[in-house]
């Protein structure tokens, strides 16, 4: 019945020449790469996984959209990325030290990290993604403040590294610590159907990936090109704020960036992407 | 009850020309159910399509363009493809199915549907705190969507 009807709807938008942004439901059939690099924007599906093959956000994006993220001259997020080396460079704190003071090159030390992030912190007992880790070192490491949630330069130096895995495939480690029940209960987290609306992740970037939600196409809602910049707020947009929009679409309460629910979610939402390229900073509309 | 009256309000201020004698509001967790249709008004009073057009396109009322595509609103930009298309609808099925798939999409499709109840109350877990205990759309206002409708026929 679902699929029937489905079926009806895609055939009337091609009939009847709606104003639709574009009137195919599914994602280009593209290649991407940027400075030289070939990004993985389509793979095989990890085990367990609806789909046959697993599509970076890129894909479902409009053609000036996606041109956009192709060249790093164009990319308005690469600003925030230098800003990030200006960060990573800067002497700050008590302690006298920059993130370069104990890491040096970024370009050496953090290539292909952050493709393997959340990752288990044993200090504390919980996945750590970039931001924290960011945090960490600052506290710890600094004798500074940890960054309040979506300060700028906590974006700024968060893209910065995310960026030095640049084309490297995203990979989790399950294994560690207890990463593996804190997967399953962001797969719980994704399944919920949450506020008013009734609306599970899943429900949008699941069994509606490719479809039209009013002007919006439907990505699977993948982890690999954040954070990335959003050409309608002209700014960075973390994971977690993005997480937190589309819960609040659905009418609920919204919990708090790197509360135990969200750090779930990021860790089994990233895994879902396994095998796509890093793309950081990628491009949205 | 309180409800009722809100409604009533609602239904006498928006249909100044039709219905005088609206009747009672059924509340959400008392709408029957049978055989896949809600036989009776909801609010007691008739719909009006024009309205319902209105309630249909409204991003913060039924926002129904989010999902499906109406030819019969060519001017509104972007029909979401999430449901079928909606021309027709009126052709497929009585009014009191249509009532029963607004009013709960679940009790038509099945739990697995991502069509919003619009006049229900098993929602989602942590629902904002301004719209906890409220459904979607107020009785009358599902009775003037179930109008439009079933207007729409080829
Ligand atoms: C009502 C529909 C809806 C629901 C429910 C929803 N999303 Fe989204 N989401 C969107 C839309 C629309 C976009 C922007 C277009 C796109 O990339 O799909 C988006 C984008 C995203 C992105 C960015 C993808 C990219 O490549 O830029 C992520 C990540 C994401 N969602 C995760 C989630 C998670 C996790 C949940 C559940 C907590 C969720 N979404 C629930 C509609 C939804
Ligand atoms: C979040 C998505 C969504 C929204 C919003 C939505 N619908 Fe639906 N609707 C669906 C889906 C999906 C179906 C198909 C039922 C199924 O198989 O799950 C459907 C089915 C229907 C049908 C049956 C169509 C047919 O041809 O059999 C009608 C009528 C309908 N919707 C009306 C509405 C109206 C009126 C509104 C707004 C008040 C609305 N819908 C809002 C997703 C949505």
């Amino acid at each position: 019945m679902n699929r029937k009807l489905a079926a009806i709807g895609a055939g009337a938008v091609l009939a009847c020449a709606l104003a639709l942004p574009a009137a195919l439901a599914e994602p280009v059939e593209e290649t991407l790469s940027i400075d030289g690099v070939e990004m993985t924007t389509r793979t095989k599906a990890a085990e367990g996984l609806p789909f046959d093959d697993v599509l970076s956000g890129w894909l479902f994006r409009e053609a000036e959209t996606r041109a956009l993220e192709a060249d790093s001259f164009e990319n308005p997020g690469m600003l925030y990325v230098e800003r990030g080396e200006e960060i990573w460079n800067t002497v700050e704190g008590a302690a006298g030290k920059s993130c370069a003071s104990c890491h040096d090159d970024a370009a050496e030390s953090m290539a292909g990290v952050a493709a393997h992030y959340p990752t288990w912190d044993a200090d504390s007992e919980r996945p750590i993604n970039i931001e924290l880790q960011i945090d960490k070192c600052r506290v710890e490491q600094m004798g500074l403040e940890p960054y309040k949630f979506d300060a700028g330069e906590q974006k700024a130096l968060t893209t910065f590294i995310k960026h030095q895995s640049l084309g490297e495939p995203v990979e989790l480690d399950l294994g560690e610590g207890q990463m593996q029940s804190w997967w399953e209960h962001g797969k719980e987290r994704y399944y919920l159907r949450t506020g008013q609306l009734n609306l599970a992740c899943a429900s949008c970037h699941e069994a509606n990936s490719g479809q039209h939600i009013r002007a919006d196409h439907l990505s699977q809602g993948q982890a690999n090109g954040f954070p990335t910049y959003r050409l309608k707020q002209a700014n960075m947009v973390s994971l977690h704020n993005r997480f937190r929009g589309c819960i609040r679409d659905t009418r609920a309460e919204f919990p708090d960036a790197f509360s135990d629910e969200l750090m779930a979610l990021e860790v089994y939402v990233t895994w879902r992407g396994t095998g796509l390229s890093v793309e950081t900073p990628a491009v949205r509309q | 009850m309180k409800l009722a009256k809100i409604s009533l309000a609602a239904a006498v201020f928006m249909l100044p020309a039709s219905i005088a004698s609206a009747g009672d509001v059924v509340p959400p967790d008392e709408v029957m159910y049978e055989d896949f249709t809600v036989e009776a008004s909801l609010s007691g009073a008739s719909g009006n399509p024009d309205n319902g057009a209105e309630i249909f396109k409204n991003r913060k009322l039924g926002n129904c363009l989010a999902c499906h595509i109406n030819s019969a609103m060519q001017e509104e930009l972007f029909h979401g493809t999430v449901g079928p298309s909606l021309d027709d609808v009126g052709s497929r099925w009585e009014p009191a199915q249509l009532r029963a798939i607004v009013a709960d999409a679940k009790e038509m499709f099945g739990e697995q549907t991502v069509m919003p109840g619009f006049y229900s109350l098993s929602v989602g877990v942590n629902v904002a705190e301004d719209r906890v205990g409220k459904t979607i759309l107020r009785a009358q206002q599902v009775e003037d969507v179930v109008a439009y409708l079933a207007t729409l026929k080829e």
